[in-house]
């Protein structure tokens, strides 16, 4: 238990110092930034997936509601932006209450129900009879408030903020008892654990976390459109991110995002075509031999360590 | 005075797809008391245990707990107050070690029977640090009814213990069974195996078709007409 807190505090100040030291040292800030988005998203799929089983590919919706829930404010209500960025995420929960009836289906027909509803949230937005609002179609433009040094702070902060709630699911009883729910839930339902309410909560702090980077994101590109934050591909990377490492452990997505997306930016910019192909082998390597994830070769018995 | 009845199963049925699983089940067990649910295969005793858990909704009549009736409550609610139960097929938390499938099961705070150390009860404290998934069936059935031990409860249900044990281990658990009984809690035991009924209890009810069709001891089951052609097949 204590060896679990001290290795759950020490990730947490070793990604602190990271990604505070790093911009120093590495000039390409936008790629530390999106590393810092993935690594959060990673977390949030690690938290609804790893420890509950539901694989969301619509996963982005969240992140793409967070980014216009906190452009509407700003823009329409000038409220300051850290407000917003709260804002945007409260509007995420908000989807996913309306959204949680989806967690009535499991398994791939809940994966394809929220690649709809995230689809539907799209359209939704882009809208032109929401042109008023969120400016439908023809995107959103923040560059009056544009802070390049304090969105990477805030994203750094959304990045410590998640890796910590996923910590103390590692540590609480709260978590054991959604992976309790995770293998299940009959037998969850029996021990006195609220299996519907556990799943909404573990739902809607997933969506929040999503809405929250969503936000974050949008202030710091300060110039987006409806596809680029509603993008299929965001929700496929964390999910692979985090399958690729490991889920229901605090560092295993951690260690898939760096590995994987550390080289799409090495191979996959410059060579798309052996970037794709090296990636296509090691996620069907990581299916035959690995479903568990690269931390599962670490861990023999049980849900342990961190 | 007859001993207070705990749970009092009124007239049940349920319905799959126009088949009556249950049809208009009526029982009775009181604290303390251990009673045997037997019948032969697809009789509807593992039915009649879903209905009593809340796994189930019925489709008619009333299940009353500690005098209150309890229909259509969810099983985390009627965890906390103080029905638990085994599976047939057993449902340990398979990813979990054994150590972990009872630390996550939330306790009772009035409970009747506390044991200490349920692992240690069902003997299985061996095993702690083991994945469920690797244990046998019969080691995930104790271990079913160690988490149900950890709950607290005053109704204990027992869905087929038996099979996937060996003789020394059941006299063991019968032991234990008949312990916890002692302690007021009140048991309700589905089994085949009619010696282990034997050996824990004194009134049996024995189901067929949905419906009770004998209640009493055991042995006058034996000599009962339409038992023996239930069973018999005739
Ligand atoms: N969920 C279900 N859906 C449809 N039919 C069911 C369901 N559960 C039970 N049944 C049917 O209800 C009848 C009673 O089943 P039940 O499992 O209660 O019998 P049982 O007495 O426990 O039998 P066994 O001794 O084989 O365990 C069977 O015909 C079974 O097929
Ligand atoms: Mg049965």
């Amino acid at each position: 238990m204590r060896k679990q807190l001290l290795s759950s505090a020490l990730i947490l100040v070793v990604l602190a110092a990271l990604f505070l030291w790093a911009p120093g040292v590495y000039s390409n800030e936008s790629v530390l930034f999106q590393l810092m988005v993935y690594l959060a998203l990673a977390q949030g799929i690690n938290i609804l997936y790893g420890f509950t089983g539901y694989l969301p590919f619509g996963y982005v919706g969240f992140f793409g509601i967070g980014a216009y829930g906190m452009s509407v404010f700003v823009t329409l209500f000038h409220v300051p932006i850290v407000v917003g960025i709260l804002l945007g995420g409260l509007t995420a929960i908000v989807a996913g209450i309306i959204l949680s009836p989806l967690l009535r289906l499991s398994g791939a027909y809940f994966s394809i129900g929220s690649l709809a509803a995230s689809q539907i949230l799209y359209y939704v937005v882009s809208n032109s009879s929401l042109q008023n609002v969120t400016n439908g179609p023809y995107g959103v433009n923040l560059i009056s408030i544009f802070n390049d040094a304090q969105s990477y702070d805030a994203m750094l902060v959304v990045v410590l903020l998640t890796t910590a709630f996923v910590a103390y699911l590692r540590l609480s009883r709260f978590g054991k008892s959604l992976l309790a729910i995770r293998e299940d839930w009959v037998s969850a339902e029996m021990a006195g654990i609220p299996v519907v309410r556990t799943r909404i909560l573990v739902w809607l702090a997933a969506a929040l976390i999503a809405g929250l980077v969503g936000a974050v994101y949008a202030w710091h590109i300060s110039v987006f459109y409806p596809e680029s934050v509603f993008s299929l591909p965001i929700s496929i990377f964390a999910i692979v991110f985090t399958l690729f490492g490991g889920g229901a452990t605090v560092i295993g997505p951690i260690i898939g995002t760096f590995i994987l997306y550390g080289m799409y930016n090495v191979i996959g910019v410059s060579e798309p075509q052996y970037f794709q192909l090296i990636y296509g082998v090691l996620i069907m390597a990581l299916v035959l031999f690995l479903p568990r994830g690269l931390m599962s070769l670490f861990r023999r018995r049980g849900i342990r360590g961190a | 005075m007859a001993p207070e009845r705990l749970l009092v199963v009124n007239n049940v049925v349920k319905i799959f797809g126009g088949f009556r699983a249950l049809d208009g089940i009526s029982l009775d067990v009181s604290a303390g008391e251990i009673v045997g649910l037997v019948g032969p295969n697809g009789s509807g005793k593992t039915t009649c245990m879903n209905i009593i858990s809340g796994l189930y909704r019925p489709d008619g009549g009333d299940i009353l707990f500690k005098g209150k009736s309890v229909r259509g409550k969810s099983m985390h609610v009627l965890s906390k107050s103080g029905i638990n139960r085994t599976f047939q097929t057993p449902k340990p938390f398979k990813g979990l070690t054994v150590r972990q499938n009872v630390e996550v099961v939330h306790r009772r705070a009035d409970r009747k029977a506390s044991v200490d150390d349920p692992l240690e009860f069902v003997g299985l404290s061996h095993l702690s640090d083991r994945e469920a998934a690797a244990l046998t069936s019969g080691q995930q059935k104790l271990l079913d009814l160690a988490r149900a031990l950890t709950a607290g409860p005053d109704l204990l249900l027992v869905d087929e213990l038996a099979a996937g044990l060996s003789p020394v281990e059941l006299d063991t658990i019968a032991e234990r069974l008949i312990e916890i009984s002692r302690r007021g809690v009140a048991l309700l035991i589905v089994e085949h195996l009619l010696g282990f009924v034997n050996q824990l209890t004194q009134r049996v009810i024995v189901m067929n078709a949905g419906k009770e069709i004998f209640e009493g001891d055991l042995a006058s089951a034996a000599q009962n007409q339409r038992v023996v052609e239930v069973y018999l097949g005739q």
